[in-house]
């Protein structure tokens, strides 16, 4: 208890209390109760007075020049406010995109894609605003259909976008690659000679879905300065306003954008979706505009994991020690960039995998092709590189006769190994480690199915409750992995995030508010950055203001990075606030107590204290009547482009790594798999929050489970149509289908970042996939080359 | 749209007998879904939500009288016993929500060879009450399937129960999906033995144009456990009948290549199926049969 003279100054000091719900505390999600008690406010929830619905017209075609679009009919539908074509955009900026301005607003002349947007329609009603989209005649006349590196790189091969000025059409080597990203170093066909056993294999990628449950949707209000408010579920506000600016001909502080409830992202809300379309449509009819796509939309209005052809080299001598890796990677990135070059960037310089290798040949590529457009998902380029480095991890220790997962500890990198990008690992790679601790967790019982005196438990056998095996036909599988993931932006990106934090007092108690434009999308920043607050400024409440644009940029919420620099962002603004506070609280009351002027002094629960844990003062009596605020951006170590003809270069800000161990049941008559158990061990730096670590370990977790036995949009490699744009046929795991998955967390700080931590959310996603397939080879004895595997793909029938 | 909302069955008679065209609904777990996908506009929905005699059923005797829209997670709770193959195929529907919605008279309205319901109803013998102003009539399971999504119903029919034989000995079902749980089919199998006639029944689903019976591997079976005098001897069924018998279920089917599954494996898996769920049925048969034996 601290008694206060008659001018504030502490007369007695006692020891004061800590601070709670700081960092490594699993704090509760404010939004968690609502979110499952289903009252969370998502974008589709919203509602203005008078607001009209938009609805976007989608071509049917994959590859098409458009002949003619006949808009009367819907136009003269009733309760149709506005019918847009290409032709009624307001400036000459007509395109957007992430890293190439390569996108149509809407189609002119051609579409190049199934789905792509060809018209938007707004109207007093969805259904009307559907029914007046079907009216809009389009006539097509249809192209050739590029769909994989053979026809995009014909010699007479259509050119999906001609004349590019884009930074990479100098150097690539034909006009539908969008990049290429060689990574060299040392002299593979020297080592080629030391190499006692050499494996080649040619891996497949289906293409997965981010399938986030919340649909694409926003709300555009129109503003009496002619500007508009933007109401919207995105992954970063601030690179949607410098895409959507110059389309709609506004300055940038005319259009506040204000993050709403997202249900989930994944990467694919990185992209541009109904943004514009919304904006145009509220600016031309002077009313609330609100759009929702519905789930078969979705399917079409962002962007997927690419679909990957990977080829594969693996040198090893007979000892284990690999010689080298030779690769090729080739990735489809559909019919406009989005993030196809940066996912390039990932798979060529994380292609060798968490491995010391000092010859490395490594090509990546992305395609232009008239497939869907792919760009980011969890994981970005390291996710399809994994699946097929591991599986030749796999083959080699197979022909050398070693247990894969000792084979993979003698190759293992670890701190200040040389990536083959030249890039040293400067923090710890605990990857010998991580591959120790998932081995040595304990296996699931043996057909754990039985149950004494009792019939079969189907829940624990493949095909479930569909009842199609007793224990006939089951074998069980175990298989390895571990990956290596960057965190945050790569190649000499300018990667900042911003953070303005306030303190005051408020009715005799000190409050933090916390603003930043970081979009919270699930992943927890939210409960994270008042954790931080807390730790940092010692209160107890902290108010975590809405993202907006009325805040600098906090860069995207993906490359598991926003803990780490929205993060850094929030802890640097805490502790400006803090010297502020405590210059303050020196002037004030400095010439009460000696150790205002020696001692190292923290904020802790409430009080000033010492380092030593003495009181110095309530925070509320230095803040006063007076609020401190400050708003300050904050960056990571800078990184350096790779070079484009070797791929060196200090490209990446830190790594990370996870590893696991599957374990399957395979029904080897019908082909159908059951996993029982993915165990994870993860090096997260500093947890902080575990709860939540533990979280994004086995969502990610089972997100790689998902696109290794069941997750894949189909299209038609005649057509490039998207053939089961539904949760129908588009499967994605239920509870039913993910198993166990016990977590082991490392914490071996990085001490370049904030508190050491690691970013967490994207390395589960990479191991799990190819662990599982390693689990089926196991069960099976089959080759396994692609992935999601199909029932199909273990009967040979 | 119009919605027609008949408060007794002979409102929904006369409902459907003024306008043909409509579409009854009642879980509406399909019908719902193809309207939300636009794939259907029906110029009328008749609503027989409100019938509450559909929601019923009735045990006699020999046979269950089950009302059209008896949920399936009724069928699971409460009919275990009496329908075995059809509480199994239940179980399999999607997820407990639309288990709670769904019922036989909407797989039977939609006819997808899809539907859990019908290797069951094919196996178990069924009968179709169907009725309209002009009467009512009963129509075999082996006559109801016509034609893809096409069933024997007149435009003024309504489905108003399914008689389904109490089972007399052991029935199985088994589904074959891409993930554990809440999936169509990509082929299903259903196998009935019944020992008061000596015969075994079979239901194919999703592997042909309609759900369909594997009728020369019931002849064939029938005869071959005729002829070993299996039901009196209650032995094993040796490997090699076990083994034609999966081939000729295998061959009956007719399955298309889809975003589903192959053709090819269509027809392995019901073999596969076929094979397991007669090794299932036949052991319980045996099991129940030294039981008796032993009681007695």
């Amino acid at each position: 208890m601290v008694h206060t003279s008659a001018n504030g100054a502490p007369t007695r000091i006692t020891q004061g209390a800590p601070t709670q719900g700081g960092i490594g505390e699993s704090t509760l999600r404010p939004d968690g109760t609502l979110k499952v008690t289903g009252e969370f406010a998502y974008a589709s929830d919203m509602w203005h007075e008078d607001m009209l619905w938009g609805q976007i017209l989608r071509s049917t075609v994959a590859h098409a020049e458009i002949v003619s679009i006949d808009t009367s009919e819907a136009l003269a539908t009733p309760g149709v406010y506005a019918v847009l074509t290409y032709d009624d955009l307001p400036t000459e900026v007509r395109t957007y995109g992430l890293e190439i301005q390569d996108t149509p607003v809407l189609a002119h002349g051609r579409v190049r894609h199934h789905g792509e947007p060809v018209a938007v329609v707004a109207a007093d009603h969805p259904e009307t605003a559907r029914r007046a989209a079907a009216r809009i005649k389009v006539e097509y006349r249809d192209l050739p259909v590029i769909t994989d590196e053979a026809s995009a790189t014909a010699p007479d091969a259509v050119l999906l976008h001609e004349n590019r000025t884009d930074p990479h059409a100098a150097h690539v080597p034909h006009p539908n690659i969008v990049h290429r990203q060689p990574i060299i170093r040392g002299d593979v066909e020297q080592a080629r000679g030391r190499a006692d056993v050499i494996v080649e294999g040619e891996y497949v990628f289906g293409m997965q879905d981010q399938a986030f449950l919340g649909p694409e949707s926003g709300l555009a209000v129109p503003a009496e300065d002619g500007g508009v408010d933007l109401y919207i579920a995105t992954q970063w506000l601030h690179a949607d306003l410098r895409q959507i600016a110059p389309v709609l001909g506004l300055p940038e502080d005319k259009i506040r954008m204000t993050l709403s409830g997202v249900g989930g992202a994944f990467g694919g809300r990185e992209d541009l979706s109904m943004q514009i379309h919304a904006c145009l449509l509220a600016l031309r009819t002077g009313k609330p505009v609100k759009m929702v796509y519905n789930r078969f939309e979705s399917f079409f209005g962002h962007v997927h994991r690419h679909p990957a052809k990977l080829y594969y080299e693996h040198g090893a001598t007979h000892d284990g020690k690999l010689t080298h890796v030779k690769a090729r990677i080739v990735l489809d990135g559909g019919a406009y960039a989005s993030s196809s070059p940066a996912v390039v960037g990932n798979a060529a310089s994380l292609g060798v995998g968490p491995y010391i290798v000092d010859d490395v040949d490594i090509e990546a590529v992305a395609l232009y092709t008239n497939n869907p457009p792919c760009g980011a998902m969890r994981g970005f380029g390291a996710v399809q590189a994994c699946f097929a480095y591991e599986a030749q991890m796999d083959k080699l220790a197979g022909r050398l006769g070693m247990d894969p997962v000792e084979f993979r500890r003698l190759n293992a990198m670890s701190q200040g190994s040389l990536m083959p990008t030249g890039q040293v690992v400067d923090s710890p790679a605990p990857v010998a480690e991580l591959l120790r601790r998932v081995k040595a967790m304990p296996l699931p019982p043996e057909q754990q199915w039985l149950v004494a005196g009792e019939d079969a438990d189907l829940r624990q056998l493949p095909g479930g409750l569909s009842n199609t095996t007793h224990g006939e036909g089951v074998v069980r599988g175990i298989g390895y992995a571990v990956g290596i993931k960057n965190v945050g932006f790569s190649e000499g990106f300018d990667d900042y995030s911003t953070a303005r934090v306030r303190l005051e007092a408020v009715g005799g108690e000190p409050v933090a508010t916390v603003h930043t434009a970081m979009a919270e999308v699930g992943q927890g920043g939210v409960t994270v950055h008042a954790q931080i607050a807390r730790t940092e400024l010692g209160v107890a409440q902290v108010t975590i203001r809405p993202a907006d644009t009325q805040v600098g940029s906090a860069g995207s919420t993906s490359a598991s990075r926003q803990t780490y620099v929205t993060g850094g962002a929030v802890k640097h603004a805490c502790e400006l606030v803090r010297e502020q506070v405590l210059d303050r609280g020196r002037r004030m009351f400095g010439a009460h107590h000696p150790a205002w002027a020696t001692a190292e002094l923290l904020l802790e629960g409430g009080k000033v204290v010492t380092d030593g844990g003495e009181v110095l003062a309530d925070l509320v009596d230095v803040l006063g009547d007076e609020a401190v605020e400050i708003e300050q951006e904050w960056r990571h170590r800078p990184t350096e482009p790779f070079d484009l003809r070797t791929g060196q270069g200090v490209g990446h800000v830190q790594y990370s790594f996870a590893a696991h161990r599957a374990v399957v049941e395979v029904d080897t008559d019908l082909g159908l798999v059951k996993v029982i158990e993915l165990a994870c061990a993860q090096d997260v730096g500093k947890a902080l929050n575990p709860l939540s670590v533990t979280g994004q370990i086995q969502g990610g977790t089972t997100q790689g489970l998902g696109v290794a036995v069941m997750e894949e949009i189909i299209v038609d490699p005649k057509t490039a149509k998207v053939r089961n744009p539904s949760f129908t046929d588009y499967l994605i795991p239920t509870i039913l289908d993910t198993p166990t998955i016990p977590v082991d967390v490392l914490e071996l700080a990085d001490d370049h970042a904030p508190y050491g931590l690691r970013g967490v959310g994207e390395a589960p996603t990479l191991s799990s996939t190819p662990a599982v397939l390693a689990a089926i080879r196991n069960a099976t004895g089959l080759e396994l080359n692609r992935t999601p595997v199909r029932p199909e793909h273990l009967t040979g029938a | 749209m119009d919605f027609l909302r008949p408060a007794s069955w002979e409102e929904a008679l006369a409902a459907k007998a003024e306008h043909p065209t409509a579409v009854p609904i009642a879980g509406g777990t399909d019908v719902m879904v193809e309207i939300n996908f636009d794939h259907r506009r029906p110029e009328y929905l008749l609503d027989l939500t409100r019938v509450g005699d559909l929601y019923e059923w009735e045990t006699g005797e020999d046979s269950v009288r089950l009302g059209a829209s008896v949920p399936y997670t009724r069928i699971m709770e409460n009919l275990r016993t009496e329908l075995p193959g059809l509480a199994l195929a239940s179980h399999t529907v999607a997820s407990p929500q639309i288990r709670n919605r769904g019922g036989v008279g909407g797989n039977l309205g939609t006819a997808s060879p899809a539907g859990d319901a019908h290797p069951a109803l094919l196996a178990a013998g069924a009968e179709v009450e169907a009725e309209s102003v002009r009467g009512s009539r009963r129509i075999p399971i082996d006559a109801f399937y016509t034609g893809v999504k096409r069933n024997a119903l007149a435009p003024d029919e309504l489905i108003r129960a399914v008689h389904i034989d109490k089972a007399d000995g052991p029935q199985q079902f088994s589904k074959v999906g891409t993930r554990n749980a809440m999936v169509i089919a990509v082929c299903a199998f259903g196998l009935a033995l019944h020992p008061g006639t000596r015969t075994v029944r079979t239901g194919i689903g999703s592997a042909a144009p309609t759900p369909i019976r594997a009728t020369a591997a019931e002849e064939f079976l029938n005869a071959a456990l005729d002829e070993e005098r299996l039901w009196d001897s209650g032995r094993s069924i040796t490997p090699s009948v076990a083994r034609q018998f999966a081939q000729l279920c295998s061959a009956a089917c007719n399955p298309v290549d889809d975003v589903r599954g192959t053709a090819r494996y269509r027809r392995h898996a019901v073999g596969v199926m076929a094979r397991r769920t007669l090794m299932w049925t036949w052991e319980s048969y045996r099991g129940n049969a030294r039981t008796m034996e032993g009681a007695a």
